[in-house]
Order: structure tokens, then C-alpha cells, then sequence
């Protein structure tokens, strides 16, 4: 029998502490559309996603009315465009951007991702018109997110095209520098991307999956938080089976929802993904939790070592929680999106270079930093490259979301919104990496990709 | 299928009175029910049966949060399988 205090439990995490399953994503295969005729390449994916996620939102809606837990996001990904659109004859996938765009609005989500290439060891021709619309898709529309892999564990980097991506977040900020470069924010490069991830910007459909899934990301640093100030002052093991604990608890939910969910859409559960996702409400941040374990700022030094233990144990509560665990999995270290961080970055006690450390331990990479506008390509481009180093290296996944606020510079802020959060623009490292972005070509893979 | 019942509000007469009759002409059998009251804020709690109700449970949910509204107090009716999900393996 389910007791009083297990009842008040769940619901003070859910009502206090902002427990939330972050989203439920539907991927959508897309290649079944395939068209010479780009106009009805078009009418084919429109008519797909909004036939397979039509009932989406409401299932999502009234799982959360039914277990009173909120359920914040319904979204999609679908096959990445520059695979699916690859038979088109055009020089453009802007219309492409336009129709996900479209369908997501018809069927009621708040996002699409999967306007994507994937191209690690080179570019197809469909690739490079793909990146070379990033810019004006991005612009042109509303909720489509972008993502391109530049390099994995197992092939090396292609640095023909983190050169290219860095010239690509540029005139993407240039073109939607009305809105603050936001288009900038729904545009990810990434490193060993992962084909199952439920969060934006970088989810796609990966071209090994069913037809139709349904992936969930649960998230709660508050809950985390919440757990952690019960253990206050008690050595590290305690605090790792605290984390351990909750992130079982969190993920079960997610398991949950996510079977429920399958169940009513009539698609397959693919993945939960445990993440950590914060949010720019005060007590949902993982800066905060950083804080809990006893740092004052995050950044401070200790803060890669607090992430490092914050990220295994999540994923150790998490994996026996439930049946399918993928995705990015561990906690994400945004800045505009986590209060706790906006503050540590406003204060100078978190730069970008600790948040490139804080990457070799958390589940993504630098996300959502605002710099100054005036950053050069080539800059951009070795960020790009030091972030997917680490990646290739450590076989991680590692992404750069990072925007170039154009017109505004250091001790300046940018607003973007809802989840997007604000963000003061933070100091990049000046000196040039021009010459080495301009020799081109590829890194080749590291030497332990060799198990074979 | 079985409902968890919360109530959390200020205590007046009839609260408990009211929340039983709506369960009763909707079919739905109350298999426990505790309360506690701390100072005069009422927080109480029922396991109630879903089996015969002909209402969608959304449906439910909407018509309770109305019926605590009326009353001044918070009524949330969840599925029982979040709290069985949570807290057993």
C-alpha cells in the first residue's frame, strides 16, 4: 500500500522542488519521403510528421493531467535532412527548414530538430547545402533546430568543416541579430553526436532507428538540490548515494511516462535520457547544486571534480531505473538556461575556459554562452576544435552552442527568453588560432579508436 | 485501477463531506482515507478505486481541482502508479 509519506514525498519534489519530465520527443524516419522533386519531398515529410505526431501533444498533456507531474515539452526529431533530402535536385533546404517548421506548428510541439549533417569524415554534396542554409533556415523560421557532427572517436575530425561551422554561427548571428542572435541558439556542433537524443537543439533521428519513436528526457537539479542539503556536511559517499538515490526516483518517473506514452501513441519506447537539465528558475539550476556540495561559486576550484561526481552518479541511480537508457545522459552546464551560472559568469567566477574543463565531465559541452559579436570565424572554429578534441579523445559527446552577440561586448547582457534564460557575454581569449583553422583537412582518429 | 487523493487547505466544516459525495455519484470507492491537521490546515489523503467509474480520469481531475477551488482548499487525484513507480522496485 502506497504510504502517506511516500505521496508527500513525490509531490513536494514535483510542487517544491520542480520535478518535471523535460520532454517527450517523437522521432519521425524520414527517408521513406525521398523526392527528386523538392516540392514534393516537402508534401511528403509535412504529410509524415504531421500524420505520426498528431496525437502527440494531447498524450502528453493528459499523461501529466493523469499522474500530476509536468510534462514541459512535446517535441520531434526527425532524420537528418541533409540524409533525407539528399535525393532532391536543388541548391537550397531552406523550403525543408519551412515545412518542419510548419508540421511542428500544425501538431502543437515547441521544437524540431534534425535540420542536420552529419559529416565526421567528409561532405556529401546534400551536406554542404545543407550547412550552407543553416543561416537563412534558422532565420526564416521559428522552432526548427540545426545540428552538424564534425567528428567522432572512431573517424578523427573533419576540420574542413569546423573551419566551415564557424563561419556558419557567424552569418547565422548576423542574419537574426534583430532578436538578439537568437538563431544562434538553435544551432549545436557537435562531437560524437548521439542518434536518441530527446533535447533540443541537437536532437535528430539517427538513421539506425525504428520508424517512429518515442524518446524521454527527464530532468530535476532541484530535486538533486533538495537531497543533497539533507546530507549536508557528510563525507562523499554519503553524497553519491544521496544522487544516486534521487536520480533513481527522477528517472523511474520518466520510465513511467515514457511507457505510457508509447503505449498510447502506438510507437515504440526507444530511450529515457538522465539528464540534469536546468532552468532559469532560482532552485532548478546545477550551479546551485554545485553550491550545496560546498562551493561558493560554480567555477570555483573543485567545480570540475563536484560535475565529474554529480554526472556518474546520475547515471549510476539512473541506468537501474529504467529499461532503455541513451541519449546524452548527465547533466548539461548551460549558462543562459541555469540562474546559478548566469550569476558565477556575471561575477567572473566562471569563464569560459573552466566551462571547457567542466566539458570533459559533463554530458555535453559549451552550451549557450553569449561572447562578444566582433569574435572572429576562425575563433569560433577553434573552439569548436579544442570542444570536439576533448570529445574525440574521450569519447564523449562534447557540443558547442556558443553565440556571438553581434553589437554587444563584454559587461553587456543578452535576453532571449522563456528557457533560453539571459546571459552576460563573457570573455573570449583573444589571440589568434587563424593559421591553424586555415590549414584544413582532417585530424585523423585516435589511436584507441583501434579495437577492432 | 486506483486514484491517489490529496487535499491540502485551510480546515472548514464539510470539506471531507463534500470531496465523499462527488466521489460517490461517480462511482468511486474510498479504500482508505487518513487526515491530519496542523494548526487548522487540513492535509488528508485517500486510495480510492477507479475500477467502475465511467469518466475519463482527466475528466476527474478537472471536475476536483474545481470542486477544491470552490471550497478554498487544493484536491490533486493522481494515478497511483507514479508513487509505485517511485518508491518501489
Amino acid at each position: 500500500m502506497i504510504t502517506r509519506s511516500e505521496v508527500l514525498e513525490t509531490n513536494k519534489m514535483i510542487e517544491d522542488y520542480n520535478l518535471d519530465v523535460r520532454t517527450i520527443t517523437m522521432g519521425i524516419n524520414l527517408m521513406d519521403c525521398a523526392d527528386s522533386d523538392i516540392d514534393k519531398f516537402n508534401e511528403k515529410v509535412y504529410h509524415k510528421i504531421t500524420t505520426c505526431a498528431k496525437d502527440l501533444v494531447k498524450v502528453g498533456d493528459d499523461l501529466a493531467k493523469q499522474f500530476g507531474v509536468p510534462v514541459v515539452h512535446k517535441r520531434i526529431s526527425v532524420t537528418p535532412i541533409a540524409i533525407a533530402a539528399a535525393g532532391c535536385q536543388t541548391d537550397s533546404y531552406v523550403s525543408v527548414a519551412h515545412t518542419l517548421d510548419r508540421a511542428a506548428k500544425a501538431v502543437g510541439v515547441n521544437f524540431i530538430g534534425g535540420f542536420s549533417a552529419l559529416v565526421q569524415k567528409g561532405c556529401t554534396k546534400s551536406d554542404e547545402i545543407l550547412i550552407n542554409s543553416i543561416p537563412q533556415a534558422l532565420k526564416e523560421t521559428d522552432v526548427v533546430c540545426s545540428s552538424v557532427n564534425i567528428g567522432t572517436s572512431r573517424n578523427g575530425l573533419n576540420m574542413d568543416a569546423v573551419k566551415k561551422m564557424g563561419e556558419i554561427i557567424l552569418q547565422t548571428a548576423e542574419l537574426t541579430k534583430e532578436q538578439d542572435c537568437l538563431g544562434c541558439a538553435k544551432l549545436v556542433v557537435f562531437c560524437n553526436a548521439v542518434e536518441d537524443n530527446p533535447f533540443m537543439a541537437g536532437a535528430f533521428h539517427g538513421v539506425g532507428e525504428k520508424d517512429c519513436v518515442i524518446n524521454v528526457g527527464v530532468s530535476g537539479p532541484g530535486v538533486v538540490k533538495k537531497a543533497l542539503q539533507e546530507v549536508r556536511e557528510a563525507d562523499f559517499e554519503t553524497l553519491c548515494e544521496a544522487v544516486k538515490k534521487t536520480a533513481f526516483k527522477i528517472t523511474r518517473v520518466g520510465q513511467l511516462i515514457a511507457q505510457e506514452a508509447s503505449k498510447r501513441l502506438n510507437v515504440p519506447f526507444g530511450i529515457i535520457d538522465l539528464s540534469l537539465a536546468p532552468t532559469p528558475l532560482i532552485g532548478d539550476s546545477i550551479a546551485e547544486i554545485f553550491q550545496e556540495m560546498g562551493l561558493e561559486e560554480a567555477g570555483a576550484p573543485g567545480t570540475t571534480a563536484a560535475l565529474a561526481i554529480l554526472n556518474d552518479n546520475v547515471k549510476k541511480g539512473g541506468v537501474m531505473a529504467s529499461s532503455y537508457v541513451g541519449g546524452l545522459s548527465g547533466a548539461f552546464i548551460p549558462v543562459s538556461e541555469d540562474h546559478g551560472m548566469i550569476v558565477a559568469a556575471e561575477k567572473g567566477a566562471l569563464t569560459l575556459e573552466k566551462l571547457e574543463a567542466m566539458t570533459c565531465v559533463c554530458s555535453v559541452g559549451l552550451d549557450m554562452i553569449a561572447i562578444p559579436g566582433d569574435t572572429s570565424a576562425a575563433t569560433l572554429s577553434g573552439i569548436i576544435a579544442d570542444e570536439a578534441a576533448i570529445g574525440m579523445i574521450n569519447n564523449k559527446t562534447t557540443a558547442v552552442r556558443l553565440i556571438p552577440v553581434i553589437g554587444k561586448n563584454v559587461g553587456d547582457t543578452v535576453e532571449f527568453g522563456g528557457l533560453l534564460g539571459y546571459a552576460p557575454i563573457m570573455p573570449v581569449n583573444t589571440y589568434s588560432c587563424e593559421k591553424f583553422i586555415k590549414r584544413g583537412g582532417r585530424i585523423p582518429a585516435p589511436i584507441h579508436s583501434f579495437k577492432n | 485501477m486506483k486514484g491517489i487523493i490529496t487535499v491540502l487547505g485551510k480546515d472548514h466544516v464539510g470539506i471531507i463531506g463534500t470531496v465523499c459525495t462527488y466521489l460517490s455519484r461517480n462511482d468511486i470507492n474510498i479504500l482508505d482515507i487518513s487526515q491530519t491537521i496542523v494548526g487548522s490546515y487540513l492535509n488528508m489523503m485517500m486510495i480510492v478505486d477507479l475500477s467502475i467509474v465511467k469518466k475519463e480520469f482527466t475528466v476527474l481531475v478537472d471536475e476536483m481541482v474545481e470542486l477544491g477551488e470552490n471550497m478554498g482548499v487544493a484536491i490533486k487525484m493522481q494515478h497511483e502508479d507514479i508513487f509505485n513507480s517511485m518508491h518501489r522496485v
